[in-house]
């Protein structure tokens, strides 16, 4: 009974896994080999369960690389993941630009304080992500808040145009991820033990080099970790630069939606997803090999 | 007395409310191995961490070589110091955790790499260069944390409870090799403990705290001998302490009575008693003898034993006296006649086994 229950207990999340990431990769992956038709659905072949096993391995013959192929081909799609890497890299610098020293004050903040700034750092999330994004639209605007503030203190002479720029993506993406970098610093902050500082110092260290040989080396995993979760969903992000980016900054998000609804061309979306995850995973395993690497030392 | 490496003058610190060192003035000379003993929160980390200039203190001054530091920070005073956890940096290997200080002064590699070997070859962990402290087991930690703390070549180690996180037998070899290793450089030791023992073994001096203030400075056995008041008494150790009344004082050698009974106690006390005044003695059940009879001359104690400890080299016993007072004994376990709970007693010690405590 009780290696039952244990099984039981395993099987939960492998169950969920497959259910929600291991069967639609499957059927994106599948959808990327397919061919574009005109039809419902809008690609061949369909798998048709009644056709039995021959059938479906007859369906399975007609797949084609055409779409990955025209994928590595056509300049278009190359120059938008090129873009959308820069963007998303840039904005993942400039997250951990402004998340560390943020983290780094909030773990030397007094102890009553840490889990206000905790729930302050996170409270954007309470109001719809999608209401922030239209906020930010408002204030960025050539006649919004911002450039009226700055016209009214007399800094600008005419309104800076940020509004359908990548410079509004940017600002976007950081705003909206900012927590992920945020947190993961902050813990890997919070646990160091205090003593190891001061044992820097009373070793000869000044504050500076305490924390860039000691504090800083030690908060990598935490560095690491809020880079990806900057990183992967500023990558895939489609209503930042949808609302915030002009028609000429192009995302692997904005691509996506247009190759299955504008386009209807199902197989070579799935095709531009399926590389995109592919791009996502090799930041992902470095990561865990220095995870990995770390526990051997 | 030269001039004191360590001097503090008057200190005081508080934190919010509880005032954690309460005008405490000591003096520790090149060389010496000194203790500071109390329970915890007696406020003797917090004394240390004001030597190491992690905190500043409120009142009074802190010299070290006659020069005063009070206000300078950690890095910029002679005064290294073995942490309590070791505070190993694990993402250094052993090499570059003794070398920190080293580097931060700007040494070359080639001196460092010299300097790192003699300290390993010190606290005898030759070969270590390389690995990572969490690979390490506790002994092995505390030897790395103490080179590391005597590499930059301080003037004063300050120790805190380094010996806390070892087990018993571990912890008298690291003991052992701290005695040795002080000897051996000639480093002023300062250490941090709750641990009388530790104190009494390893210290020339121990200076004991309680609530934020200096109970006494001795070396330890005028600690255990001639404590100075009865607290000090009670936490150095088992004591015996017991309530008498002075008739007679001269020149140190006091009559008491006791229960009705006169006692003769020499002391070398710093101090005159006046007859009629309250005081107290103690005695240490070690210097204390059981007889089955009265024994006819001498300070004699009365009553009944309510308790037998068998313990193989010696024997503790309880004596519940006439004046309801229990005292402890401890004789070898060789002790002639033979004794019974229940039975009646008599207790007599030496004159000088007792020590006249101020009420």
């Amino acid at each position: 009974m009780k290696s039952l229950a244990r099984r039981l207990v395993l099987a939960a999340p492998l169950l969920w896994l497959l259910a929600f990431f291991v069967a639609p990769f499957a059927i994106v992956l599948k959808l990327s080999l397919s061919r574009a038709a005109m039809a419902r659905p809008p690609y061949e072949p369909v798998f048709n369960l009644s056709d039995g096993f021959w059938g479906l391995v007859e369906s399975a013959r007609q797949f084609t690389f055409d779409s990955y192929s025209l994928l590595l081909s056509d300049w278009l799609y190359l120059d938008v993941y090129v873009s959308s890497l820069r963007i998303a890299g840039l904005a993942t610098l400039i997250a951990l630009l402004i998340g560390y020293p943020l983290a780094l004050a909030m773990s030397r903040a007094p102890a009553h304080w840490r889990p206000i700034l905790i729930v302050l750092a996170i409270a954007p999330f309470w109001t719809s992500f999608l209401v922030r994004v239209y906020a930010w639209i408002v204030i960025l605007k050539d006649e919004g808040l911002l450039n009226h503030a700055l016209l009214g203190m007399g800094l600008i002479a005419e309104p800076l145009r940020i509004f359908a720029t990548e410079g509004a993506v940017l600002i976007g993406l950081v705003y909206a991820y900012l927590p992920f970098t945020v947190l993961p610093i902050f813990n890997a902050l919070d646990k160091q033990d205090s003593a190891l500082v001061e044992a820097a110092m009373d070793l000869g260290a000044t504050k500076t080099s305490a924390f860039w040989s000691v504090t800083f080396p030690l908060s990598m995993p935490g560095l690491y970790a809020g880079a990806l979760l900057m990183f992967i969903p500023a990558m895939g992000e489609f209503v930042i630069p949808d609302l915030l980016g002009g028609s000429n900054d192009l995302m692997i998000g904005r691509l996506l939606w247009a190759e299955f609804f504008s386009n209807r061309d199902w197989p070579m979306a799935s095709a531009a997803a399926i590389v995109l995850l592919g791009l996502l995973l090799a930041p992902l395993l470095l990561f865990e090999r220095a995870q990995s690497r770390e526990a051997d030392t | 007395m030269p001039q004191p490496l360590l001097q503090i003058e008057r200190v005081s610190k508080a934190f919010g409310k509880t005032l954690a060192v309460d005008d405490v003035s000591l003096e520790i000379a090149g060389g010496e191995f000194f203790a500071l003993l109390g329970p915890s929160g007696c406020g003797k980390t917090s004394l240390m961490r004001l030597i190491a200039g992690f905190e500043s203190p409120d009142a009074g001054r802190i010299f070290i070589d006659g020069r005063d530091v009070s206000a300078d920070p950690p890095h910029k005073r002679a005064v290294n110091m073995m942490f309590q956890s070791y505070a190993l940096f694990p993402h250094m290997n052993v090499a570059a955790n003794i070398g920190y200080a080293l580097k931060r002064r700007g040494l070359s590699a080639g001196m460092i790499g010299q300097r790192v070997r003699d300290m390993l070859a010190l606290v005898r962990m030759e070969g270590f260069e390389e690995r990572r402290p969490d690979s390490l087991s506790g002994g092995q930690k505390a030897r790395v944390a103490l080179a590391r703390a005597l590499a930059g070549e301080p003037k004063l180690l300050l120790l805190d409870e380094p010996l806390s996180a070892l087990d018993r037998k571990l912890r008298e070899e690291i003991q052992f090799e701290l005695m040795q290793v002080q000897r051996d450089l000639g480093v002023s030791f300062l250490i941090v403990t709750h641990d009388q023992d530790e104190a009494m073994a390893m210290a020339s001096r121990i200076a004991v705290m309680r609530d934020g203030g200096l109970a006494q400075i001795a070396a330890p056995r005028r600690l255990y001998e001639k404590p100075a008041s009865r607290w000090v008494a009670r936490f150095i150790g088992d004591a015996n302490v017991l309530d008498a009344c002075v008739r007679e004082s001269v020149a140190g050698q006091i009559q008491l009575e006791i229960d009705g009974a006169l006692h003769l106690v020499v002391d070398g006390a710093d101090e005159a008693f006046h007859p009629g005044a309250s005081v107290a003695i103690c005695v240490r059940p070690e210097r204390m003898n059981l007889h089955a009879e009265r024994p006819l001359t001498g300070n004699v104690l009365a009553g009944e034993i309510v308790e037998i400890v068998y313990l193989g080299a010696s024997i503790s016993w309880r004596i519940r006296c006439d004046n309801g007072a229990v005292v402890r004994v401890i004789t070898s376990s060789g002790i002639d006649g033979s004794f019974e709970r229940g039975a009646r007693a008599f207790i007599s010690y030496a004159p000088d086994a007792a020590r006249v405590l101020c009420r």
